[in-house]
């Protein structure tokens, strides 16, 4: 047996590439928006049913810990959508090869920061 | 040769792959338009948000991204829970729990427009 084999299972030394960071928490953001469904709905059909239920709605989105799962909710679905705007540029051919899909991974990730802290700012301004 | 799958949308592999692009368009272009409508509309009040639930094109948008949102999330999950989940019986449950859970949310999403009240009908 070869005795020079590379020892790698450092899992400390072992890195994700960007590539697959980015694939995992589309995953991830897509099971949490599934999660976050029921909540979306429930508050739609509140401030859709009477005027006092909006304003029932309007009131509970002013507390922390609405306006928190709120941003959590919204952030996974910026993330989502900048991610599958990403997959479907690479299925119509761009950004395919390995250098280039690393780039758009990391401009991808670097866009849905962005909008993340925009919408942040947005929601507690 | 057509591989079948029994849980899967289409239980076609290409077919769940162009559901799930043109229903990621349908979503896309109704989630970038409502976050338009919030940003530009700050101090919403009832009437407005009633109002622009009652257009009948905002209805029939938002019965198609309930639509779209079902197949969406039942291609998304299926491809996640046959990754992730490795006992069949296990799994077999999982799925059909998220596809009787997703056929709910569409139906509740299509009584929610069913019952709007306060505002006036637009045609």
């Amino acid at each position: 047996m070869n005795k020079k084999r590379p020892v790698n299972l450092g899992l400390l030394t072992i890195r994700f590439p960007i590539t697959a960071i980015v694939s995992i928490l589309h995953r991830v953001s897509g099971v949490v928006l599934f999660l976050s469904i029921p909540i979306l709905l429930y508050l739609l059909s509140c401030s859709l049913t009477t005027s006092d239920g909006f304003d029932d709605v309007m009131t509970l989105l002013q507390g922390f810990w609405a306006k928190l799962m709120i941003f959590g909710i919204l952030s996974a679905g910026l993330y989502h959508l900048v991610a599958g705007i990403r997959h479907l540029l690479m299925d119509c051919g761009f950004a395919e090869e390995k250098t280039s899909g690393k780039v758009a991974a990391r401009v991808m990730l670097v866009i849905a920061i962005v909008l993340i802290i925009i919408m942040g700012v947005w929601l507690w301004m | 040769m057509d591989v079948k799958n029994a849980t899967s949308y289409s239980g076609n592999g290409l077919r769940d792959w162009l559901v799930q692009r043109v229903s990621a368009i349908v979503l896309a272009a109704y989630l970038i338009f409502l976050l338009c409508f919030l940003v530009t509309h700050p101090n919403l009040t009832y009437e407005a948000w009633a109002l622009l639930f009652s257009n009948m094109f905002m209805k029939i948008m938002t019965i198609l991204v309930l639509l779209a949102l079902l197949l969406h999330s039942w291609v998304g999950l299926w491809t996640v829970l046959t990754d992730y989940v490795k006992p069949a019986w296990l799994r077999g449950l999982l799925e059909v729990i998220v596809i009787v859970t997703l056929l709910g949310y569409f139906i509740w999403g299509i009584t929610i427009l069913w019952n709007i009240q306060g505002a006036t009908f637009i045609y």
